[in-house]
């Protein structure tokens, strides 16, 4: 039943112009940073020869590529997640789902996954642009492999922190706006909460703040880290955030 | 008891629901049985649709039970719901899907099983007129089509209890038709719950009525029981040199004379009079000049009107 309805999100999605803009305007800015970043390489190639241990090309092109990834999916993904739930408040086809014999639970999730579909299909992009590279130079699988879980990861936690967001209203504006700003807000705390948190010795509360901050658990895998503390991190955000969804459309049936 | 489980489709006792401080539907009690049309009518307001809401898990009571062929909604609602179709005031169609995929999805979320569902759905596009825009998309659809689509969603799985919320609602007259005849045609198999606010509407299909009025059932009875209610009650009379409204109120079995213009009265009778007769007697004696009279069709308004008041006096 999950499959069902994560296959109806996936389909709804590539049925909408919003998908295709949304995948064209990602693959312009993806192509025009990556070809940016490998004409810088080629200009400091020169230099690099000469370091004892220079920093290859999956370091220097690839990596920065991810990292403007990340900051496309922090606007993208909530416009997409906006229509998971919120649309379909506003439509009033929310009542077909409820209607039919699933439990909410298996919307939530449903509607997750059919989401997370779509994003795999954005980061299979994002990664095969660094494999047209393999031809001519020698690149660093084990880097590639670790971006690449990393940023599911960072886009499941988007995803779901914006799937939360989308139960929140039946304006999807205002649910895409809701989702943005609690993205943006959870990134700035990452970057000053926890450091100044750490630079106090308050090591456990700094922590518990890393949960809430998804590009500081990308950033230990970004650099080919399979830092378990960070996976651990972006994976209790997304459950949370999926509990807490599935918990807020309960509650819409007995408040109405 | 296993007699009464497989002939009771639907049984609900005491729903209430309150809003805050509002109490939207108060203490309804209802059941029925296979094969049985219920109409519920009701101005707007009236607390229809959150019944409706209610009696399809979309909506939680704030007390009361609600039974789906003997399984309870609140404790086991994935079952009970299967044997539930529903059809929202506002047709819950995807617009960007066309009718095959949206009804297949329909008949994948309500856990048809994969090989019945192209016949379910072959057999539901003939019932309600789509055999021809299966392969058109939703959102192009003509309003009457997509009602047409909305209540095959809610059919496709053969479902024990069809619930109707105002199906006819913004048709043309021969649409109108069709789906009431479609509506008829599910009661033979299914029980049919059907919400309206038009009372030609569930004379002509319902075999049961039941009135709701500010959430509270102020009527609930068979539809033979309201047309004797509501109807040959009163006429319209035209009279070119009426006596005057006293001299109608006194013919025996007259029970109240309303003027609606300086020449046309509203008689109302007493309860199992007809002095009809009567009054055309007197007008031809007394040169009354009579040039109209006929049944007056009560609205459901009077009939509302009526029944309130009942309500008040008891």
């Amino acid at each position: 039943m999950i499959f069902t309805i994560a296959a109806k999100e996936l389909k709804g999605l590539f049925a909408s112009p919003l998908a295709w803009v949304v995948l064209t305007v990602m693959q312009i800015i993806f192509g025009y940073s990556f070809l940016k970043r490998i004409d810088d390489f080629l200009q400091i190639q020169p230099r690099l020869v000469h370091m004892t241990n220079p920093p290859g090309v999956t370091e220097l092109v690839v990596a920065p590529t991810f990292a403007t990834a990340a900051v496309v999916l922090l606007f993208a993904v909530p416009l997409l997640a906006m229509r998971l739930i919120a649309e379909e408040r506003r439509n009033q086809t929310m009542v077909f789902l409820i209607s039919a014999p699933v439990s909410i639970t298996d919307i939530v999730v449903g509607k997750f996954l059919g989401l997370m579909g779509f994003l795999l299909v954005v980061i299979g992009l994002v990664a095969l642009m660094p494999l047209t590279l393999a031809g001519g130079t020698w690149l660093d699988y084990g880097l590639l492999a670790s971006l690449t879980a990393g940023f599911v990861l960072l886009a499941a936690c988007f995803a779901a922190v914006s799937l939360y967001m989308s139960c929140l209203t039946a304006h999807p504006v205002a649910a895409a706006i809701g989702a943005f700003s609690a993205l943006l807000a959870m990134l700035l705390m990452g970057e000053t909460a926890g450091d100044s948190l750490r630079a106090r010795g308050w090591h456990v509360p700094a922590a518990l703040v890393q949960v809430l901050s998804p590009l500081k658990n990308f950033e230990p895998l970004g650099r080919g880290l399979v830092d378990t503390y960070a996976i651990a991190c972006s994976l209790l955000l997304t459950i949370a955030f999926i509990v807490m969804a599935i918990r807020r459309l309960d509650a819409m049936r007995l408040r109405g | 008891m296993s007699d009464q489980g497989t002939l009771t489709t639907l049984s609900a006792r005491g729903l209430t629901r309150n809003f805050g401080a509002h109490t939207a539907v108060s203490d309804i009690s209802l059941e029925l049985r296979r094969g049985e049309v219920l109409g519920f009518l009701g101005p707007n307001g009236a607390g229809k649709t959150t019944t409706m809401q209610m009696l399809t898990g979309n909506l939680a009571p704030s007390r009361g039970a609600i039974s789906i062929c003997g399984i309870d909604l609140l404790e086991d609602p994935t079952a009970a719901k299967a044997k539930i179709g529903y059809l929202p005031e506002i047709p819950p169609l995807y617009r960007e899907l066309n009718v095959d995929e949206y009804l297949l999805l329909a008949t994948k979320l309500h856990r048809v099983a994969r090989s019945a569902r192209g016949e379910a759905i072959a057999v539901v596009k003939q019932r309600c007129g789509l055999a021809d825009v299966g392969r058109k998309l939703i959102g192009t659809l003509s309003k009457g089509f997509q009602q047409r689509v909305g209540i095959a969603q809610a059919i496709v799985h053969e479902p024990d209890v069809v619930i109707l919320d105002e199906p006819t609602i913004g048709l043309d007259p021969i649409q109108i038709r069709e789906i009431r005849n479609l509506i008829r045609e599910l009661g033979g198999k299914h029980s049919v719950i059907l919400s309206t606010h038009i009372l030609p509407e569930v004379e002509a299909v319902c075999d049961q009525v039941q009135i709701l009025h500010h959430g509270n059932l102020v009527y609930s009875d068979t539809i033979n029981a309201l047309k004797e209610f509501h109807s040959g009650r009163t006429i319209l009379l035209g009279l070119r040199s009426p006596p005057g409204a006293e001299a109608l109120a006194a013919v025996p079995g007259v029970a109240q004379v309303e003027s609606v213009s300086a020449t046309v009265f509203r008689v109302q009778f007493a309860a199992g009079e007809d002095p009809t007769d009567q009054i055309v007697t007197r007008s031809v004696k007394n040169g009354w000049g009579l040039f109209q009279l006929n049944p007056a069709q009560s609205s459901l308004e009077d009939v509302f009107v009526h029944l309130t008041q009942r309500e008040e006096n008891n």
